[in-house]
């Protein structure tokens, strides 16, 4: 049987010659609700813009033009490269690489310790993980806000100690645009390791350590290997929506540099009003992430020949 | 079962809500009308008012252009916007005729340069936008634009500015005694290293938190809207609200009939009773701004009326923003792209 279904023949004989027509409707959704909005964002990337938001039907590379060279404040000297929104890019890509990392770090030792514990303990732990998550993402930015400006409970409470004299400054700092973003996407690095450590057969670094493997060698060849999926798509559920985050970077961080989503934002709500350049950022925004995604499937194959 | 309830109970309440005689679709500024004002033209003409809200001028402009036109019937751009709308043909037109109250828009706003003889559009309110800084951080002379942009060193690292290029540049231009929407390459320049040069003084860049921040204290020096700095102040904000001598900005947001407004009869009834003074004074004292409506004064709370903000000294100047040709505001954008590198 071409299908190959563990089910066997009789289950593949209901599905065969339906399998186009049951996919119609996954096909339709994806149909409409990615590519169409896709294939718009394209090719308004290629057009010409219209003063004050709008695009004007005229083929152009005008908006890739404005993003990747640089002629002048005034337009008229000669091209060299333009860094500033490649340094918007970088900024936005580094930051959410650091976000992920201190994910990782955390939310790994967070997943392990929790698929270690008894069945009844695990369900506990992981609600407490997820209830902050039922708070919406914008009260929870603004809370962490309280927490840490010059007058909140931190500062306060450091300063009664008397481990510092005048408060930290923390808001409106780099500092404090990782802190939120760490704090937003953590349970989508924990939960996915902890399914993958739950799976974990722990006989197998009792296995290891017979053998005589350190610790280090037994998390390194034996337990990272089995886990690695959970850990990979941890760090893609970080690292993507950190990538486009803006909350963080606006109230956290004081809204001081032009990250990738507020950057694209103020093209279409700002005054530039430039949604051509606006579609051009998005589209090279969507090459990085399927080629991060790439790369990732590219593994994934590996991992499984 | 259940479901079929469901139904029939969503389609009923929906049925009801439809007996009214008509709607009216607003879109409005966020916290810029009372509720209970909206109520009450609801009741008085049975008519169902739904309303969104939007955050800036341009949010506005991009919402309608997208494909929002024929959605609503009215909506309340600043006096820039007004103009902007007009030469894209986003308004339709009106006669005085058709408005009972029209006698009552006070004289010096009945003939405004964004809409000459007020064909499409109506004042809703009027105010300034300059900054407020905390007298207990600061206690030296509050007069100058320099507060913001060149800070004396107890106000470095805790001045918040909005976030819109618009106003943040007007106002930077006014400090440098610039004209708006130039194009002369060397005041372009000036203008480019005076916020360059600023920014490591400015702790944030926010507007819809310019009231909230100094409020809590994590900014001691804001730029601010008139009516929105009163209110910080009546929220225990020690801040005092600056008309400084290089000048200031003035506004005035307008009612607008929008073009293919689908209830345009209830429009001009909705723009009709905001011309009532009673209700225009309604939303003077929830807003704090000024309305541009004869007679108003006998409506207004006395801490409104009497509020410094609103009563700049008689030598206040006050500029509106202009709205640039595309070369010359493109040139604008690229100053505050390099700013939020």
């Amino acid at each position: 049987m071409a299908g190959g279904a563990p089910g066997g023949a009789s289950k593949s004989e209901i599905y065969k010659g339906n399998g186009p027509k049951l996919l119609l409707p996954a096909w339709l959704f994806i149909g409409v609700f990615l590519v169409m909005p896709v294939a718009i964002m394209a090719i308004y990337s290629f057009l010409t813009k219209e003063f004050r938001g709008g695009v004007i039907w005229e083929f152009t590379l005008a908006a890739y033009d404005q993003f990747f060279l640089d002629r002048g404040l005034f337009g008229d000297e000669p091209p060299s490269i333009e860094w500033t929104y490649i340094g918007i890019f970088w900024r936005s890509i580094w930051q959410a690489g650091l976000a992920t990392v201190l994910c990782l770090l955390i939310g790994f030792p967070t997943a392990w310790f929790i698929a270690t514990r008894d069945v009844k303990a695990r369900s506990v732990w992981l609600f407490l993980i997820t209830v902050p998550y039922w708070v919406n993402l914008l009260i929870r930015t603004v809370s962490m806000k309280f927490l840490i400006r010059d007058t909140g409970p931190l500062n306060e409470f450091l300063l009664a100690l008397g481990v510092i004299d005048t408060p930290l400054a923390l808001v409106n700092t780099n500092f404090a645009v990782q802190l939120g973003l760490f704090y937003s996407y953590l349970p989508f690095m924990v939960l996915p390791i902890y399914a993958a450590v739950e799976r974990y057969d722990f006989s197998m670094s009792e296995a290891a350590a017979d053998l005589y493997a350190s610790s280090w060698a037994t998390l390194r060849l034996v337990i990272l290997p089995v886990v690695k999926p959970g850990i990979v798509a941890g760090c893609i559920l970080v690292f993507v929506p950190s990538l486009g985050a803006f909350l963080a970077p606006d109230l956290l961080g004081g809204a001081k540099t032009f990250m990738i989503g507020s950057l694209i934002e103020e093209q279409f709500k700002g005054a530039a009003g430039n949604w051509p350049f606006g579609a051009a950022a998005s589209m090279i925004l969507l090459t990085i992430v399927m080629g991060v995604l790439l790369v990732h499937a590219r593994a994934q194959t590996k991992g499984e020949r | 079962m259940k479901t079929f309830l469901t139904t029939s109970v969503l389609a009923l309440s929906l049925a009801t809500a439809a007996s009214a005689e008509g709607k009216l679709s607003l879109y409005h500024w966020f916290e810029y009308i009372p509720q209970e004002l909206l109520d009450k033209f609801a009741a008085e003409y049975d008519v169902e008012v739904t309303m969104d809200t939007f955050d800036s001028n341009e949010a506005l402009l991009a919402a309608l252009k997208a494909g929002k036109m024929g959605s609503y019937d009215l909506a309340v751009p600043g006096d820039y916007m007004v103009k902007i709308m007009g030469d894209e043909g986003m308004l339709d037109t009106f006669e005085p005729s058709e408005l009972s109250n029209f006698g009552n828009i006070e004289d010096k706003w009945l003939d405004v340069d964004f809409d000459p003889g007020r064909k499409s559009s109506i004042p809703y309110q009027w105010g300034s936008t300059s900054f407020s800084v905390n007298k207990e951080v600061y206690d030296g002379p509050l007069d100058s634009l320099s507060l913001i942009f060149e800070p004396p060193a107890e106000l470095k690292g805790k001045i918040n500015v909005l976030d819109t290029s618009g106003e943040t540049l007007t106002l930077a231009s006014l400090y440098l005694g610039i004209p708006q929407c130039s194009s002369d390459r060397e005041q372009l320049k000036q203008l480019n290293a005076l916020v360059q040069d600023a920014k490591p003084d400015w702790a944030s860049f926010g507007s819809d938190v310019a009231k909230d921040v100094l409020v809590s204290g994590d900014a001691a020096a804001g730029m601010i809207w008139s009516g929105f700095s009163a209110k910080a102040r009546a929220e225990g904000a020690p801040i005092e609200y600056v008309f400084p001598k290089e000048g200031m900005i003035v506004w005035m947001d307008n009612v607008v009939l929008l073009k293919d407004a689908p209830n345009r009869d209830n429009a001009l009834k909705f723009m009709d009773f905001l011309l009532e003074p009673e209700n225009a004074a309604a939303v003077t004292n929830y807003a704090q701004y000024t309305a541009g409506v004869k007679g108003v004064e006998e409506f207004l709370d006395p801490e409104v009326a009497n509020s410094p903000e609103s009563n700049p000294p008689a030598d206040a100047k006050g500029v509106f923003v202009e709205a640039c040709a595309q070369d010359v505001q493109e040139m604008y954008d690229a100053i505050w792209t390099n700013l939020k590198k």
